[in-house]
């Protein structure tokens, strides 16, 4: 059972064993808008925690997503070029961005909880 | 004044409703001593319509337009004929002067437009897309360097020696900020051996046909040289007539091609406005600059057209946009779009091949003059001769018999020494018997 | 993720049409309109042209193997055609267009017949310099005007539009830094600024560095003097800013950034509000584009073309690039080349094949010697007056942040007046285009919430600004009464209902293809 943790860039990243998935919130997926495009980074790319990842588009904007950790990129979810729309849908779920390796726990331990990032939103 | 619809009355009654005891109340934020009295500009007051015509009336006809005379000149602005249904179209209000179409739902009619002209565009070049035009060719030119390095990750363009100087220097100016800029040395009418400087740091191999010579050349081992070292083609067209009778770029492995749509509908301009054209492959569309018209349907079902994929555009990507480009050319991509769509597929074929054959015969007559002889074997309606004299002065002594003999070469290369002797000559459908006999007769003389 | 208040609804929703459908699919005089691919026959032409002999020896064996698939349609088709695509569009001519930063003011006929002379529009850009003297005559002409009422010294013709002279002014800039032997790469640019503004910047090559705004709307003086440093190669402010509030600190500002030995880059869109009453070379600012198809009324044609020539301060003159026209005391020249360049100057070369937007200078010339130095005082004070005037006329029914005024030739809404009501700014401006208006500027500047930025221009009646301002006043009550019936789905009226931007950016479909589309070669 694989733990979720938050960011205040409104990622989701969830950990199983050192493998992270990472993903955006759902307050950050109504935000956007409805998604047209997502550039996922590919396998092998080296990023740092708080480093640039990915970009997310929707019609009218676009957000670059960070790496909530830092880590190796294990692959990029290629299903969300034919169907940007499950990140709409399922943005906690079917519409994670990327999968990380090395992961450092300490590093995931600091983030926030999904309690935490409930009160975060709410204060926004 | 006769634009300015406010009265002193009204200009009245607003500052009392704003509560301002006059208009220098609201420039309260101006620094005082920036404020100038008019008396500081030394410039006339309100004229009429009939001082300002006669003034700019005045000042025109000290410059010989290019339809009072025998006229030969082409590298990069050609003289067409325009229907004139065209002018008439683009002077509705609807088109002159409406505005960007942000709002899709009350400007279907140039989105429409934009579309049908992104497809003409795509059919005319053989490429799988195009955008809804940029400012111009040399600027399209530039735009597909730095397409070509954002897609590849590699650094380097190199020039073909027959591309426009104009549009290498374009490049430089831009891409030479990203990139390293290589000219291939300049070789009128002949072979160049550009294959030889494509290496894998490579971005892309521009090469523009008919180039500035007017010589034909062949794109299709210069892409096959390029995509095997992981580079790509840019294949730049300053005459887009050229393409009603010859190989599209497309057809011959072009990446990307950057055109000049002046020939038509839009006229010379004395150099702009002109309108940029712009394709590339479909795999390519997001790296793609400008703006670009979709297809879509409204809330009640019906096909219509929006702006599309402008994330890639300085309004939202501002310092990551794929350009710094906010407008198109608007008004010369309609007149351009206009004028094919009058013209057909018969038209166009028609006046490509009128084009060509004017061009053929003058060469031939020209050729045949003591003194001159035909540096480009192949061409479409633009071709070079060498000359016994240095073509600047052969271009001004004609001048003064009124005859516009074409570009001295020298014009755009000062410093090629070749280039001095070298005469650019375009013939199009504009040219008639009388010019060519005028222009033949009048350089046997001088010569 | 970086998050933003961009995000809008951009799918369409569906509707059901209550009206009484017409066979034809037409209504009255709104007709639908095929595209052009769809309509037309083999052989068909509108324009005629003779069948001439010609053989393709001279081709280099690359004649055209197959056709290029136009269609083909006579001269009345034509027409028919892109006179019903006109009727589909909103206009100047036809209405207003409160387009905050856009100055859509009228747009001279005059404009029109001058620029068709044959001596500015039938001349070859590289015909015998000797033959177009009266085009250059033209051209330096409308430079005197440019740099007189700037009052900067010099003028950079060549830019092709706004953000072109944005990148020309910058490139400038970088070449006057070059030749002083430094090395600076940082611009500043304020969070308020255009998209152009940092795009431009990073297109010519620097590192784009933000600096924020103040409660009252203005740029934080103090925070641009601090981010000042021996890296920083300029900033880039627009005055009047882009929340329509002249800059009461920008000498200052000026000062601080020549002392720091960078360099004042000044994005010129907001210029109608102060032309001929205030110089931009008096405050210091060293490179301004101009727009001409804003400030100086040449046509927006649906999108372009513009242009952007730019003033330039004494210091930048020496590196404005190529070509430069001169005048030797007898006649005008133009020099294309580096080294024929006289007088120190030294040109970073070059922006553009030719020289120009001759066709927007001809219109621009004729605005100027239309209005006169007075009549273009008159039309930043009307167009100032104007503003204000609606500013006045709407800020105790909707929000203003900076209401308590003057503000220039533009006012700023934002939507916290909407707060509660369920309509966005979105909505409220889909209204109004079923109330006969092209809305607003939306959701710029980005400073404040739900941005609504009304700029009228001078060119509006009281009549025309009065009926506007009750229609807004109308809306704005509507909404906050609860009221949001006309909201709702919004525009009704117009030829299209909203439209599926999502769908179109999703799966984009940028061209008709007909049955068979040629693939283009591997």
């Amino acid at each position: 059972m694989s733990e979720v943790r938050y960011t205040d860039q409104h990622e989701w990243v969830s950990l199983d064993g050192d493998t992270a998935t990472v993903g955006i919130t759902k307050h950050a997926a109504e935000q956007l808008g409805d998604v047209v495009f997502v550039e996922v980074p590919e396998a092998g790319r080296k990023v740092g925690a708080g480093g640039e990842a990915a970009v997310v588009e929707s019609v009218k904007a676009a957000s670059d997503v960070y790496a909530p950790v830092g880590g190796e990129v294990v692959e990029g979810n290629k299903a969300l070029a034919d169907e940007p729309a499950k990140v709409n849908a399922d943005p906690e779920g079917d519409g994670w961005f990327f999968k990380l390796k090395g992961v450092s726990k300490d590093e995931f331990a600091k983030l926030m909880t999904k309690a935490q990032y409930d009160e975060f939103v709410k204060g926004l | 004044m006769r634009y300015l619809p406010l009265t002193p009355d009204d200009r009245a009654a607003m500052l009392a409703k704003i509560g301002a005891p006059n208009i220098d109340a609201l420039f309260r934020d101006v620094p005082k001593s920036a404020v100038v009295a008019r008396s500081v500009f030394d410039l006339p007051d309100t004229q009429g319509e009939l001082t300002v015509e006669r003034a700019l009336s005045k000042m025109a006809a000290k410059s010989r337009a290019a339809g009072s005379l025998p006229f030969f000149c082409g590298a990069g602005a050609y003289k067409h004929h325009v229907p004139s249904a065209v002018d008439h179209l683009i002077q509705r209000s609807e088109f002159l002067t409406s505005y960007t179409p942000y709002q899709p739902e009350i400007a279907q009619g140039t989105l429409q437009y934009l579309f049908e002209f992104q497809t003409q565009v795509a059919l005319l070049t053989g490429m799988e897309v195009a955008n809804a035009s940029l400012y111009d060719g040399s600027t399209a030119t530039a735009e597909g360097v730095l397409m070509a390095q954002r897609i590849t990750k590699r650094p380097k363009a190199i020039l073909s020696g027959g591309l426009h100087p104009h549009y290498a220097e374009t490049v430089e100016t831009v891409a030479g900020l990203s990139g390293t800029v290589t000219r291939s040395p300049v070789t009128p009418g002949k072979a160049e051996d550009i294959i030889a400087l494509i290496d894998d740091q490579t971005a892309c191999v521009v090469v523009q046909s008919p180039d500035v010579f007017g010589l034909i050349r062949n794109l299709k081992p210069i892409a096959d040289a390029a995509h095997a070292k992981g580079a790509l083609l840019i294949a730049v067209v300053t005459e887009i007539v050229s393409l009603g009778l010859i190989e599209p770029p497309g057809a011959q492995g072009a990446d990307i091609v950057a055109a000049e749509g002046q020939s038509l509908g839009v006229g010379l301009n004395f150099g702009g406005p002109y309108v940029g054209l712009f394709a590339t492959r479909e795999k390519y569309l997001r790296n793609m600059p400008g703006r670009l018209c979709g297809e879509t349907t409204d809330a009640a079902g019906k096909r219509g057209y929006v702006l599309t994929l402008s994330t890639r555009e300085q309004h939202i990507r501002r310092e990551k946009a794929t350009s710094n480009i906010c407008t198109n050319s608007g008004l010369c991509c309609l007149a351009f779009t206009i004028h094919l769509s009058l013209l057909g597929e018969e038209g166009f074929s028609r006046l490509a091949r009128a084009n060509h054959a004017r061009a053929s015969a003058l060469a031939d007559r020209l050729a045949d003059v003591k003194g001159v002889s035909l540096v480009t074997e192949s061409f479409f309606n633009e071709f070079t001769l060498k000359l016994s004299k240095p073509a600047a002065s052969v271009v001004d002594a004609l001048a003064e018999k009124g005859i516009v003999a074409g570009v001295p070469a020298s014009r755009l290369m000062p410093h090629d020494k070749e280039a001095r002797d070298l005469l650019i000559v375009a013939a199009t459908e504009t040219n008639t018997d009388e010019d060519c006999d005028a222009f033949v007769h009048a350089l046997a003389e001088l010569l | 993720m970086t998050m933003n208040n961009q995000g809008r609804p951009t799918s369409s929703g569906s509707v059901n049409e209550n009206e009484m459908p017409t066979i034809s699919g037409d209504r009255g005089l709104q007709h639908e309109v095929s595209l052009i691919f769809e309509l037309g026959r083999p052989g068909m032409t509108g324009v005629d042209l003779p069948q001439v002999q010609m053989t393709d020896k001279r081709l280099g064996g690359l004649r055209r193997k197959g056709p290029v698939g136009l269609p083909g349609l006579s001269e009345p088709e034509v027409i028919r055609h892109y006179v019903r695509l006109s009727q589909l569009n909103y206009s100047i001519d036809a209405g207003l267009y409160p387009l905050g930063s856009c100055t859509m003011k009228h747009n001279p006929r005059l404009n029109e017949k001058m620029a068709r002379l044959p001596g500015f529009a039938d001349v070859h850009p590289l015909a015998p310099q000797q033959t177009v003297q009266g085009a250059f005559e033209a051209v330096g002409e409308l430079m005197k005007w440019l740099t007189t009422l700037t009052g900067m010294p010099a003028v950079a013709m060549s830019p092709k539009a706004g953000a072109h002279g944005e990148l020309c002014g910058l490139l400038t800039i970088r070449a006057a830094i070059e030749a002083r032997g430094e090395k600076r790469n940082r611009i500043l640019v304020p969070s308020s600024a255009h998209g152009t503004n940092p795009a431009t910047a990073a297109v010519a090559g620097f590192v784009v560095d933000e600096v924020p705004a103040t409660e009252d709307g203005h740029v934080d003086a103090d925070a641009l003097e601090a981010k000042l440093g021996p890296d920083v190669a300029a900033i880039m402010l627009t005055n009047p800013n882009t929340c329509g509030l002249f800059e009461p600190r920008i000498k200052e500002m000026a000062d601080a950034v020549h002392k720091a030995g960078a360099y004042f880059y000044c994005d010129g869109a907001n210029f109608n509000a102060i032309a001929g009453r205030v110089r931009p070379g008096d405050l210091g600012v060293d490179a301004m584009h101009i727009n001409l198809h804003k400030t100086f009324s040449t046509p927006h044609g649906g999108g372009g073309p513009g242009a952007g020539p730019v003033v330039l301060s004494a210091a930048l003159a020496p590196f404005a690039p190529l070509p430069l026209l001169v005048h030797d005391g007898n006649e005008f020249r133009m020099i294309e080349h580096a080294d024929e360049a006289t007088d120190g100057a030294k040109p970073f070369g070059r922006m553009c094949a030719f020289h120009g937007q001759m066709g927007m200078f001809s219109r621009a010339l004729t605005y100027m010697m239309s209005h006169g130095a007075d009549g273009i005082r008159q039309a930043s004070e009307d167009a100032v007056l104007s503003a204000n005037y609606i500013l006045a006329s709407l800020k105790d029914v909707m929000s203003a942040p900076f209401g308590e005024g003057p503000c220039m030739h533009e006012a700023l809404f934002d939507d916290s007046f909407l707060e509660g009501t369920g309509v966005t700014t979105l909505d409220f401006a889909k209204a109004m285009i079923d109330e006969g208006y092209h809305p607003m500027t939306m959701y710029f500047p980005l400073v404040v919430h739900g941005a609504m930025l009304i700029e009228p221009t001078e060119s509006e009646s009281k009549e025309s600004l009065d009926r506007f301002i009750h229609v807004l006043r109308t809306m704005a009550l509507e909404a906050k009464a609860g009221q949001t019936a006309r909201f709702d789905g919004a525009p009704r009226l117009a030829p299209r209902r909203r439209l599926d931007e999502t769908a179109a950016a999703r799966k984009p479909i940028l061209r008709w293809k007909p049955k068979e589309l040629p693939q283009a070669a591997e």
